[in-house]
């Protein structure tokens, strides 16, 4: 979408104006189409002739390319007992319809990449283009991909009562895909992520935002200007950003006042602790280990047991860490790069340098890669010279 | 315009004149190399001769058929495999001459000492549609 237009506003409104649009008893896939030719149309003629009222706008132009759709499609197949007359725009339960938008883009009935996609298109309100490119991949294959969830999930009714927690993991993987192409997935995870936090009350979802707000917020610290990786300890924590810091916490305080803990709460409160810390030695790695047995109760998995044991080496020295890691199992992703850390700090350089160039060979993506090799080029190129 | 792959290898290829791997350079050798190769890529965006540019992790598996109603048999990593791709960039070129001149600019990207590696890289045309005049 172009400038001229407020494109987070348009975008903040598309989930409401397709639960109306459903509501009315528009099939989903139909209505969802509606609503984003009546976002592009929104795009060209707002500029030169703003609206009063956006939504009624949306609303108008989407219920009737609808009605459009529905009688080219009724005068095909030589049916004419469709819809005609198009209802009063009256009061709708927006919340209500975002919410149930959320869960059926979500439904367990869908693959994780065709839920993420639905998701962005039909609640966040993005062009197929845009995601695309977000993915990487072409526009031809998402659109296919978007279209094939649209028809898995055609018989799911829109009232029923849906799973929080399959909403979250969709939205946590749109965070963790992070940036590339023009849209900024991690900023649209967030924007979403709020919109849930408002249709709905639940620790989880505060948690989960909490999360991402305080991820978020090492951004900027996070890259070299060349795009290498800089990892937490030696972050400039000047640049951190502390408005979405603070918003992160009191979030996140406000949630485990509730006393009903869980995975986002416990990831949340994990980097809570890592942001408090004015330098990277001043760090509560005690209270981050408890939080990570915290963790560990609620999902145990090899993930949370390797990051366990990096906060163990932090907590009570490379040692204890590295006998924490001893019971892992070593074809773990990331076991040779944290190995590779604690032996450094133990003083095995050779065993650090040779574990570190493993770890790249083992790398998941570039990033990590370089950064890898780029540590175990530090120790040999030290212990050489 | 015709399209060609330039194709880096783990292994398989003749031996670099500067032939030190990566892990024993300097990390400011690294940082030099990477920014070499990101600034190759982001001139041929310029000059609208990029295609696509991707690398490869070292690990894979082999997989084949195994008949009707069975799950694929997997094989591998092969260790001794001779041949092993690390990544590639396909472009769009006006010559076979073009696609050799940057075939030449890649392989001299800086390695150890801060000197062209001079690696050798495989280039291969593309097979294209047939044309649409034939006589």
């Amino acid at each position: 979408m172009t400038s001229g237009v407020d494109e987070l506003l348009l975008r903040s409104l598309t989930p409401s104006v397709l639960g109306i649009l459903v509501r009315r008893g528009a099939d989903f896939a139909a209505a969802e189409d509606a609503v984003q030719d009546a976002l592009v149309e929104a795009v060209r003629v707002w500029p030169a002739d703003p609206p009063r009222d956006p939504k009624g706008w949306l609303v108008t132009v989407a219920w009737r390319r609808f009605l459009d759709a529905a009688r080219a499609d009724t005068a095909r197949r030589r049916r004419e007992d469709l819809v005609d007359e198009e209802p009063a725009p009256g009061p709708v339960p927006a919340v209500d319809d975002t919410l149930q938008l959320y869960f059926l883009c979500a439904h367990p009935s869908l693959t994780p990449s065709s839920a993420v996609a639905l998701t962005l298109r039909a609640v966040g309100g993005l062009t197929t283009r845009q995601i695309a490119q977000a993915y990487l991949v072409p526009e031809a294959t998402m659109a296919q991909r978007i279209s094939r969830a649209k028809r898995t999930v055609s018989g799911v009714r829109f009232d029923q009562p849906g799973d929080v927690a399959t909403v979250l993991r969709v939205l946590y993987l749109v965070f963790n895909e992070g940036y590339s192409g023009d849209v900024d997935l991690a900023a649209e995870a967030i924007r979403l992520t709020r919109q849930l936090a408002a249709a709905i009350d639940h620790p989880e979802v505060a948690g989960l935002l909490a999360l991402m707000l305080l991820h978020h917020a090492r951004r900027a610290a996070r890259t070299a200007p060349d795009g290498s990786l800089i990892p937490l300890a030696e972050q400039d924590r000047r640049r951190w950003d502390t408005t979405s810091i603070a918003e992160g916490v009191a979030i996140l305080q406000a949630a485990l006042a509730r006393d009903q803990l869980g995975e986002f709460q416990a990831q949340a409160a994990i980097a809570a602790l890592h942001a408090d810390a004015p330098t990277a030695e001043e760090t509560d790695w005690v209270q981050i280990v408890e939080w990570y047995d915290e963790l560990t109760r609620l999902i145990d998995s090899p993930v949370v047991r390797l990051n366990r044991a990096v906060a163990v080496g932090q907590a009570d020295g490379p040692r204890a860490g590295l006998a924490a890691l001893a019971a892992l199992d070593d074809s773990l992703p990331r076991h040779a790069a944290v190995a590779a850390y604690l032996h450094e700090r133990d003083g095995n350089l050779a065993t650090a340098a040779r574990l570190y160039a493993e770890a790249a060979q083992k790398a998941p993506n570039l990033a990590e890669r370089d950064h890898l090799t780029r540590q175990a080029a530090r120790l040999n190129t030290r212990r050489c010279h | 315009m015709a399209k060609y792959l330039l194709l880096k290898h783990y292994r398989g290829a003749p031996a670099a004149v500067n032939d030190v791997p990566m892990d024993q350079w300097t990390p400011e050798e690294i940082s030099a190399h990477i920014q070499y190769m990101n600034d190759f890529a982001a001139r041929l965006e310029g000059t609208g001769e990029f295609v696509d540019g991707q690398a490869l992790a070292p690990e894979g598996m082999w997989v084949r058929y195994d008949g009707e109603g069975r799950p694929p048999v997997t094989d591998g990593p092969f260790a001794e495999t001779k041949d092993l791709i690390a990544g590639w960039m396909v472009i769009d070129v006006d010559s076979q001459e073009r696609a050799v001149e940057l075939a030449g600019e890649l392989s001299a990207a800086p390695g150890a000492g801060g000197k062209p590696i001079h690696e050798w890289l495989e280039v291969r045309p593309f097979l294209t549609a047939p044309p649409t005049i034939t006589e």
